[in-house]
Formats: structure tokens, C-alpha cells, sequence
């Protein structure tokens, strides 16, 4: 009996590893074909079922036809990087005060505000692409770096309230009662004393906002159109008909690559329990 | 003292009211103008946009098509999710390889994992079709015929979104307090019992969570159809959200596009509320 359940046990991790590892296997031999390789049909094994090139990953910077794709990682990464630090320092500040002062304006409190902020990722971004576009239209920032980093504010920032609303609720008061009777105004209690105390939960919301920040797609694809491009707008651009199926697959390996990296740190958190607390 | 605490809170306030409320009404101001690529600008023609999408039976069915793919999508996320989470919660060998391992397709960029699933479902030269036939089986039409596009579409979401359920779950039952396991035990429950009588109960709370959150982002479902169909084989796979892009920003009806967005945007702030007490009701009927 307990043999059989082992069993059953393995061979469903396994099942699960093999769909989950798939669609990477594929992309990372297609990523060494050819032309001739690609239409050769569902071939896995180099050298033996298809000749292997290096022509995918020279496309990456221009060579072989294919599209340079460089530029777009750089505006990546600018874009991703600085809307994620904005909202964090934003969202940090705004999650102490709602944590440690009461607020109210008529018959909003506290928990209205939160509430606030962490509903805006209900909204679609259709429904904000329309007015979105018409907006940066006006301002002159459609197509530019500037525009799309604000708007990836409004994306990340409630991430980060979200985060660190229920981080600091844990942190216990007496911190800040202690730094008060030093002498402490609240806001140097707040860089003195929570702040380097925090680090966990920053890092949690940090990764959250890379995370969102890195994947959006919508947004960069509707409000940029040349000469602008993000990652994955970029990428998707080759996607056609006429698909260069080695150049796709190596592009799209090397800008899934560095969150695949993150996966590690959640799962220390996750080891750890101090997830426990800044998903709930 | 307290007087500071304004200045805490009010520059991220200001920054996203300004971001998100001024779009949201504006968009609700287009959505009674008959903006478009002819005559861009704000007129008032009342709710003729809202009499004209009642009768638009492309925008109900892919309403309909949407909620069938978020909640059936959902539902299996969380089977999956809650089967992975307790596999890799007790002892198990590389138990931080598989976590990992599970975590990696939350991760990825949607839209280009799509790219790649793209090719995997290719029809002739694609390895899913290649596997079937090592196997001796017919290739199978996967993104070209109605109900097996559909399918494929929701299976992309699973891969990508399971782990995300994955992760939540299993965060809970780390934290799960022992001292039931050690009652349980004594009273000589068996692993089934004990799930449910201990851990199910237990995890109620975050399974409403984990639940509610995806369905809010499963109700935004788009990317995929987007790369791997394009709304098709005709309108099989259209969900709500890439109908409203073809009439807005491609058709560029942004007067309609908006009566349509704004809909939606109501249609599934009620669904959303009315799911949450349900899951509710259910959850804590059953803990009693």
C-alpha cells in the first residue's frame, strides 16, 4: 500500500516536471536549427535529427536577418527598473502611514484607502488602454520611455501598498514608540528604525513588481510603436507567418531567462514561512 | 507629530488617483460620444452606444466565452495548485528542486510563452502533433478547430497560472500549525480524513483568496488568444477583452469601445463581488 502511494506520488511530480519543462525543451532545440531543421518536422536531437546552428542566437544582435534585440532589453529593463523602484517608494510610504495613523475623510478610513489601492488591479487594461492612449497622446509621451513608466506606476504601485500594508501591520508598534521617546519625528523613524527592518518585505514586493512590471505586455504593445519597443513587444513582432523559429526561440529563452532566476529567491521566502505572511 | 503622517501617504495617493481616475472617467465620458476614426472627438449621443452593444451578439458571446474560460480555468488551477502544494509539503526527495521547479512558469512572460506554445501546437511541423504520431496516433488539428482551440487556449493559462496558485497554498500550508496533526493522528485518522477534517478547513481562508485573485486576473484573459489565435478559428476563441481591442484600437470605435469596456468593467465588478460571498457561504459551511 505505501509502495503504491509512493509511486503514484513520484509519477505525478514527474508528469507535472515533464509539462512544465516542455514548452523550454522545445524552444531551446529549436533555438539551434535551421530552416532546414525547423520544417524537418518535431525533431529534439542534434547532430543525430537535424544539423545544430548557431544562427538563432547570432539573430539576437542583428546577424542572420533576424531582429536586433538588445535595445529593447535595455528599455526593459530601464522601464521595468525604474517604475518598480518609484512605486516601492511610494507604495512603502503610503503602506506606513496606513498602517501607523488613522486617516479619515468623511466616511473614508483606513481600510477604505487600502482597499482603494489594492483594488486597481481588478481594473482591465482595456479598459484603461483607450484613455491611457488619448492621454499620452496629449502630453507628447506616447512612444517614449517617460510615458510608459508612468503608466507602469499605476500598474506596480498597488502591488507594492499590498505588500507592504501587511508586512509593516506585523512589524510590532513598540519600534516606533521606542524611536518617539528618543526624540524621533516620524519620519526619521520611519528611515532610522522600520526601514532597515523591512528588508524581507521590500524584497518580497520588489520581486512582484519585476515580476508584473516584466511580463506586462499590453500596455507597451498598445502605447509604443517603433521607436520604443519593448522585450516582449519586440518578440512578438516575429512572430508572423513566416515565423524564423530559431531566432523566436532564442529571443524569447533569453528574456524569460532572468526571472526564471527569481523563482529561487521565492522559494527561499517559501522555506522559510516568510511568505506566509506577505501573501495573505 | 502626527501632522507629517499626510506626507506618507498622500504622494502615492495623488500619483495613482491621477493615473487611474482621470482615465476611468474620461473613458466613461467617450463611452456616450461617437468618437471615431471619421470624427474623432467628444460629442453627446446619449446611450446610443449602450443601445447598440445590448443587441451585439459577438460582444455577449465572447462575454460568455470568457467567464466559461476564467472560472473552468480557475477551477483547475486550484485542483492542480492545492495536488502540487501538498506532493512537495511533506517528504519528498530534491523537495526544493520541484518547488522551484513548479514556481518557473509564473515567471515567464505570458505573451512569449504563448509565442512558443504557438509552435508547439503547429499542426505539421509541431512537437505535440510529432508526439502523437511517435505514438501512432493522428496529429490533431489543435489551434484550428473551434473546440480544440479552446482547449488549448485554457491549457497555456493552466500551465502558466497553476504555479501561481501553487505558490499561495503552499505559503499557507508551511504555516499551518502542527498541534491538529499530532490530535489527528492520535485519534488514528487516516491521510484522507485528516485532509479533510484538518488541512482543508484550515486552508479555507487563502483558498478564497487564492480563488478570488486569479479570477480577477483570469477575467483579463487576452494575451494568449491574441498570439496563439487571434480571436479564432472564426470567433471560437474571442474572449470580452480582445473583442473590445479589435472595435478600439483597431477598428478605432473608441466611442463604442469605451460603452463596451465600461460594461464589462461593471458586469465584472458584480460577478466578482456576488463570487466572493458564495465562496464564502461555502467555505465556512463547511468548517462548521
Amino acid at each position: 500500500m505505501k509502495t503504491v502511494y509512493l509511486a503514484i506520488k513520484y509519477l505525478a511530480i514527474l508528469l507535472w516536471s515533464s509539462f512544465v519543462l516542455f514548452p523550454f525543451l522545445w524552444a531551446v532545440t529549436t533555438s539551434f536549427k535551421t530552416a532546414n531543421g525547423v520544417t524537418g518536422g518535431a525533431t529534439w536531437i542534434p547532430w543525430l535529427q537535424y544539423e545544430p546552428s548557431l544562427q538563432g542566437w547570432q539573430s539576437l544582435f542583428g546577424g542572420s536577418g533576424g531582429t536586433d534585440i538588445t535595445g529593447p532589453y535595455f528599455n526593459s529593463i530601464i522601464v521595468t527598473g525604474s517604475a518598480s523602484l518609484i512605486s516601492i517608494v511610494l507604495g512603502t510610504l503610503a503602506a506606513y502611514g496606513l498602517s501607523r495613523f488613522t486617516f479619515k475623510a468623511g466616511f473614508i478610513r483606513n481600510a477604505d484607502i487600502t482597499f482603494f489601492f489594492i483594488s486597481q488591479r481588478i481594473m482591465p487594461p482595456i479598459v484603461l488602454a483607450i484613455p491611457f492612449f488619448l492621454l499620452l497622446r496629449q502630453l507628447g509621451l506616447l512612444d517614449t520611455l517617460a510615458g510608459l513608466i508612468l503608466v507602469y506606476i499605476a500598474l506596480l504601485l498597488p502591488i507594492a501598498v499590498w505588500v507592504m500594508v501587511d508586512f509593516f501591520n506585523n512589524v510590532p508598534r513598540q519600534l516606533d514608540e521606542m524611536a518617539w521617546l528618543d526624540g524621533c519625528t516620524p519620519m526619521t523613524t520611519f528611515y532610522r528604525v522600520i526601514l532597515p527592518n523591512s528588508v524581507p518585505g521590500l524584497i518580497v514586493a520588489g520581486m512582484f513588481c519585476l515580476i508584473f512590471g516584466w511580463n506586462d505586455f499590453f500596455f507597451a504593445f498598445t502605447l509604443t510603436f517603433t521607436d520604443t519597443q519593448l522585450l516582449p513587444v519586440a518578440i512578438v513582432a516575429l512572430n508572423s507567418s513566416v515565423t524564423p523559429w530559431w531566432s523566436l526561440s532564442a529571443s524569447a529563452l533569453i528574456s524569460v531567462a532572468p526571472l526564471i532566476l527569481l523563482a529561487f529567491v521565492v522559494e527561499r521566502f517559501l522555506s522559510r514561512g516568510g511568505l506566509a505572511g506577505a501573501v495573505r | 507629530m502626527y501632522r507629517q503622517k499626510h506626507l506618507f501617504l498622500l504622494p502615492g495617493l495623488l500619483v495613482l488617483v491621477a493615473i487611474i481616475i482621470f482615465p476611468l472617467l474620461f473613458t466613461i465620458r467617450v463611452s456616450f460620444s461617437s468618437w471615431d476614426v471619421f470624427q474623432p472627438g467628444l460629442d453627446w449621443i446619449a446611450g446610443a452606444n449602450y443601445g447598440r452593444l445590448l443587441e451585439d451578439a459577438r460582444y455577449w458571446g465572447a462575454l460568455g466565452r470568457l467567464m466559461i474560460m476564467a472560472v473552468g480555468t480557475v477551477l483547475i488551477q486550484y485542483t492542480l495548485g492545492f495536488a502540487l502544494a501538498l506532493l512537495v509539503w511533506g517528504d519528498l526527495k530534491a523537495r526544493r528542486f520541484f518547488r522551484v521547479l513548479f514556481l518557473v512558469p509564473m515567471m515567464t512572460t505570458p505573451v512569449i510563452m504563448s509565442v512558443i506554445w504557438r509552435t508547439v501546437f503547429h499542426e505539421s511541423i509541431g512537437p505535440l502533433n510529432g508526439l502523437l504520431q511517435a505514438l501512432g496516433l493522428q496529429g490533431v488539428p489543435w489551434l484550428s478547430e473551434p473546440a480544440l482551440a479552446f482547449a488549448s487556449v485554457m491549457m497555456v493559462e493552466i500551465w502558466q497560472w497553476t504555479p501561481f496558485m501553487f505558490l499561495l497554498l503552499l505559503a499557507g500550508l508551511v504555516s499551518l500549525p502542527r498541534e491538529p496533526y499530532l490530535a489527528a493522528r492520535i485519534d488514528g485518522a487516516g491521510p484522507i480524513r485528516t485532509f479533510f477534517a484538518v488541512t482543508f478547513p484550515a486552508m479555507a481562508g487563502i483558498s478564497i483568496a487564492a480563488i478570488l485573485i486569479r479570477l480577477i486576473e483570469a477575467s483579463k484573459i487576452m494575451e494568449s488568444v491574441y498570439v496563439m489565435t487571434s480571436g479564432g478559428p472564426g470567433t471560437a476563441t474571442e474572449t470580452s477583452t480582445y473583442y473590445i481591442y479589435i472595435r478600439g484600437l483597431r477598428d478605432f470605435q473608441l466611442g463604442y469601445a469605451s460603452a463596451l469596456s465600461v460594461t464589462y468593467l461593471v458586469i465584472m465588478i458584480i460577478s466578482l463581488t456576488i463570487i466572493a460571498k458564495v465562496l464564502v457561504r461555502l467555505f465556512v459551511k463547511d468548517r462548521t
